[in-house]
């Protein structure tokens, strides 16, 4: 079904007036990936770039989502109006999920500042789904004062949330110590921040140490310097702290490095869009033809290689574009 | 029917209005139904009717599950369906499942209710009914 274009300004309209019922038809659209999703997003883009978006990761059962309930509700007493993007994995054997972030944010979901919405991968990988970043556009195009982009429960190889996010939040607790150098690779290199939640646990100071410790050494990256926090999502220990953190790094990011961030970021996202044009097109042109069919059959009896036969195809919508 | 699905997912919202505690029901349900490839959304415990009918807004879900056992259904249901009419979303599916008496069924049926769910009905006739009905809409 694809929308009229009165529709969709409509949508755009409402997105733009803060309407919850927009917001969550837009979300869907561009998770569906329906043909007028693309339209949307233009008509939107203009209207983006004003909120700082968080992105808060870190391993399942850190304390991610009771977190991010505790800095909703501070922010909220604090004036700010608040959007938050919640991925939970999608089963890579039934295509079904579980989204259970919600349980964690219920006193939240009738405050009229506050728009939550959870989103599964739908077997996207890097700890998002493809949907995540153009969601969390939606939410800014929409007024949102801060956007907070949950990660699913992640590990080493889930960073995909700095391409989203300002500010990156990293989500750890007491007892996972021991195991801190093994994490060290992926998400200590990310964090702008680190929380150290469960503070009202034993061990916190050890663990908030070692943290400390870790990015002693990791550090290469010049400017910020990660800052460690910790806090309790139980009691609200730290959360005030906390924000007085986040707000630090916004500022720190006005100096300069929130562009550099945003070129790097805007100059892969212009490269996944082109990659992904090309490839459909040239895919599109061959099974037009038939002729797919017969390369991947070609190269499953060995006649060619997957390369050879990539870089035959593309020597032709070259010559093709040549042509035209 | 399994192309169709991937595109377009069966989003529900799996809700226990009131404040019984039992929601072991609830999980099976959610469980069962993300096992059929839907994107269920478990809202947890003594949610308000306020509460499940924004969650229902802003999650742009195609199905509501409410799951009760505190005998409070004929309070709390008709608040819900009366919510979901003003809000605009009284194309939802809406089915029911817990302790609900059967001479209270057909007044629940009557305001909108698709269908009330017993104790040991297979999560298999529970899965079949929410894909059948639940695409209807949009």
């Amino acid at each position: 079904m694809v929308l009229p274009l009165t529709d969709i300004r409509q949508l755009v309209n409402g997105v733009q007036r803060g309407d919850k019922r927009s917001i969550a038809r837009t979300i869907s659209i561009i998770e569906n990936n329906q043909p007028e999703a693309q339209k949307i997003i233009s008509l939107l883009y203009p209207k983006t770039g004003k909120a700082h978006i968080l992105g808060i990761t870190g391993p399942p059962g850190a304390g991610k989502s009771t977190l991010i309930e505790k800095l909703v509700k501070e922010l909220r007493n604090r004036g700010k109006t608040i959007g938050v993007v919640a991925v939970d994995p999608t089963s890579p054997f039934s295509g079904g999920a579980f989204l259970g972030d919600r349980v964690r944010m219920q006193d939240l979901s009738t405050d009229p500042g506050v728009y939550i919405r959870s989103m599964a991968t739908r077997n996207h990988p890097g700890g998002l789904a493809r949907a995540t970043k153009d969601a969390a556009r939606v939410l800014d195009a929409s007024g949102k004062d801060v956007v907070i982009v949950e990660t699913v429960g992640a590990g080493q190889s889930e960073v995909d949330v700095v391409k989203v996010a300002h500010t990156i939040i990293v989500v750890l607790a007491p007892g996972l110590g021991d195991d801190i150098q093994a994490i060290k690779a992926g998400q200590m290199e990310i964090g702008d921040i680190f929380v150290v939640n469960k503070a009202d646990r034993e061990n916190v100071n050890k663990a908030m140490s070692d943290i400390e410790a870790m990015l002693e050494m990791a550090t290469e990256k010049k400017g910020w310097k990660p800052l460690v926090v910790k806090t309790s999502a139980l009691t609200g220990e730290g959360i005030a702290e906390l924000l007085e953190r986040i707000d630090e790094h916004r500022k720190y990011l006005k100096t300069g490095e929130i562009d550099e961030r945003r070129k790097e970021r805007i100059e892969n996202e212009l490269v996944e869009a082109l990659t992904q044009k090309i490839t459909e097109s040239i895919m599109n042109e061959m099974k037009r033809k038939g002729e797919w069919s017969k390369l991947t059959q070609k190269i499953l009896s060995r006649e060619t290689d997957p390369y050879s036969a990539a870089d035959k195809l593309f020597a032709k919508q070259l010559k093709t574009t040549r042509k035209r | 029917m399994r192309k169709k699905e991937k595109e377009r997912k069966i989003r529900v919202v799996i809700a226990k209005p009131g404040l019984d505690s039992h929601d072991r029901g609830a999980k099976i349900v959610a469980r069962a139904l993300r096992d059929a490839g839907m994107e269920v959304i478990y809202t947890g415990l003594r949610q308000t009717p306020e509460q499940i009918v924004e969650t229902a807004l802003q999650e742009d879900v195609d199905v509501i599950g409410l799951s009760i056992l505190s005998g409070a259904h004929s309070a709390l249901f008709p608040r819900i369906m009366e919510l979901l009419k003003k809000k605009g979303l009284d194309d939802v599916l809406v089915f029911a499942g817990g302790i609900i008496p059967q001479e209270d069924i057909p007044s629940l049926k009557k305001m909108g209710i698709k269908e009330v769910f017993g104790p040991g009905t297979p999560t298999s006739t529970l899965v079949e009914f929410v894909r059948e009905n639940a695409l209807k809409r949009r």
